[in-house]
């Protein structure tokens, strides 16, 4: 602090409170909500604090769902996030962390190329080429399938490039070294690189895992069955349609269940969060 | 450059084979697949195939509610950077401020990053539901007719709120990094000349912080283009009438639900160029961050 103002302090203080409440503020609603009897949730104006049905909503929407909406449990639900959660993040820094190996280690025709290759991936989103993509799963038959839900989302420009940056910093004599007591590529690759690039390879399962678990387009054009709904996809089945015939307050519950995880690991690992996050935008 | 250190035939390839695999089949086929539809008119079946060069375009561009769309993706990412830059940059230069709590504001604020866009979404409708909502019997009570499933300036409000709310965590965390950044002495030099707050923030944190900003600025419009889908579909479905149908929520509708191939190409060959376009924007600002 440059000089002593107690009146900004306190302003600061207090800008930064109300930062805190209103961000929380939907979230604590969503949580109040998610205790309630529907007939609570659905009273206008809804209370503000907790009822008692926390564990009878948690139970049975991990159990049964949502009767009027979307019927599949969300247990299961949890479980496919979590799958195309790991899948994604896993795949998506295996295969980055290969190419990345090959463009700085090797000396290959081609090189550039692959390198632009991966680059161009960058201005593709999802989004861009919905239908097409979509073709193509479902010609390989991939729709309602793990594989559909994650192989075409785990290619990955900015990993791949983290770990070139990180692989470049690496000193030459350590491949050197190991050159000259004998070992080969993948024994240096997995004895010293990979070692090295462990908090890089932290910060970046952080960043995917949460990027896999919030997906929401991708799921919901790949997945036509319940059994293979994410959590995501299945609060939005939820709602048919119109307030009355919506259980907000399970709604609400399934909410929280797919809040929790990924706010966890943010908050849990918020150091190797906050790195991912600087390190993938440069 | 780093010297290459391994000598090896085939090992780089097949290093390399996996993404090259992923990308191929669902990157570069699909995008090729959307450009050479883009000039084809077809009907669902695809019993009549017809090459019509430049005609989807041209059609697109010729209708109203195209433009319509172009209009309400505009709007709206400049509503959303607007607000999303603006709070978090106020959040950041007092969480940079404040000796005492700073890492549990940071804490506090960065949690949002963790929600999904669809879920911000939900939230943000089930606060503002005009039936049910308890911000939407806030508004009633104070007189103010709230309900977005019929003025169309509502419903825009709702999901420019919830994509606000989500990215503000983002925005944040980069400002605070970029204040952070900045040296003490500067600050300290310029308060011994009589500087007061204000004026050593126009001064010296505003220009110094300016590259994190336009940074931030890119990302947003990004954000705004494309990762707002979720929200959009999840809370408003592009209504009332138009008035939250971004440009990647019509690709999607055109698409998968009325099934105009053509012309849903033809949009998702419009939006790869807009991405081509602000993707060399960001890379040409990190080249001249380098010099800075």
């Amino acid at each position: 602090m440059v000089e002593r103002r107690p009146f900004l302090d306190f302003v600061g203080h207090a800008v930064l409170v109300l930062g805190v409440l209103v961000v929380a503020f939907p979230v604590y609603v969503a949580f109040i909500a998610s205790t309630l009897s529907l007939d609570e949730a659905l009273s206008v104006p809804m209370q503000l604090t907790p009822g008692h049905h926390l564990l009878e909503n948690y139970a049975r929407v991990l159990a049964h769902g949502s009767a009027l909406g979307s019927s599949a449990p969300v247990s299961r639900m949890l479980l496919n996030s979590l799958v195309m959660a790991l899948a994604i993040s896993v795949g998506k820094i295996t295969i980055s962390i290969l190419s990345a190996f090959a463009i700085v280690y090797f000396r290959f025709p081609l090189r550039r190329t692959f390198f632009w290759m991966i680059f161009v991936t960058l201005m593709l989103p999802v989004e861009v080429r919905i239908l097409p993509t979509y073709k193509v799963v479902a010609e390989l038959h991939m729709i309602d399938t793990y594989a559909g839900l994650t192989i075409p989302l785990i290619a990955s420009a900015t990993a791949t490039f983290l770990f070139r940056q990180f692989f470049l910093t690496v000193p030459e004599e350590l491949a050197e070294a190991a050159r000259m007591d004998g070992a080969g590529p993948m024994r240096f690759f997995k004895d010293v690189l990979l070692p090295l690039s462990r908090t890089n390879i932290a910060a970046l399962f952080v960043i995917m895992f949460i990027y896999g678990w919030n997906q929401y387009l991708w799921p919901l054009l790949v997945t036509t069955h319940e059994d293979m709904y994410t959590t995501v996809i299945g609060i939005k089945r939820m709602i048919p349609g119109g307030d009355a015939a919506t259980e907000w307050n399970l709604v609400m519950a399934t909410a929280m269940l797919a809040m929790i995880p990924p706010a966890l690991i943010v908050i849990v690992m918020q150091r190797w969060f906050v790195k991912g996050l600087v390190d993938s935008e440069k | 450059m780093k010297r290459a250190v391994f000598g090896s035939r085939g090992l780089p390839y097949a290093l390399l084979a996996p993404q090259m695999a992923v990308t191929l089949v669902f990157f570069f086929w699909p995008a090729f697949q959307a450009i050479y539809q883009s000039t084809l008119l077809q009907d669902v079946f695809a019993s009549h195939v017809q090459f019509v060069g430049l005609e989807n375009f041209r059609d697109l561009f010729a209708d109203p509610l195209y433009l319509a769309s172009i209009k309400v993706t505009a709007l709206f990412s400049v509503l959303v950077a607007g607000f999303g830059l603006a709070i978090a940059l106020i959040l950041a230069v007092f969480a940079d401020r404040v000796v005492h709590g700073a890492a549990i504001y940071k804490t506090l604020l960065i949690w949002p990053y963790a929600v999904a866009p669809a879920v911000a979404g939900i939230l943000w409708l089930f606060l503002l539901s005009p039936s049910l909502g308890i911000l939407a019997h806030v508004l009633t009570r104070m007189g103010y007719d709230w309900n977005y499933l019929v003025h169309p300036k509502q419903a825009l409000l709702l999901v420019v709120v919830a994509a606000v709310w989500k990215q503000i965590s983002y925005n944040f965390l980069f400002f605070l990094a970029g204040l952070q950044s900045i040296p003490k002495s500067l600050i300290e030099a310029a308060a011994i000349d009589g500087a007061g707050p204000l004026r050593r923030f126009w001064t010296i944190v505003m220009p110094l912080l300016s590259p994190t900003s336009f940074f931030l600025l890119v990302v947003n419009i990004v954000y705004a283009f494309f990762d707002t889908f979720a929200i959009v579909d999840a809370a408003t479905h592009g209504g009332p009438g138009q008035a939250t149908d971004i440009l990647v929520f019509k690709v999607y509708q055109d698409g998968m639900q009325a099934g105009d191939l053509g012309g849903s190409a033809a949009q998702s060959v419009i939006l790869m160029t807009i991405v081509i376009v602000l993707t060399v924007i960001q890379f040409r600002y990190i080249e001249k961050k380098v010099r800075y």
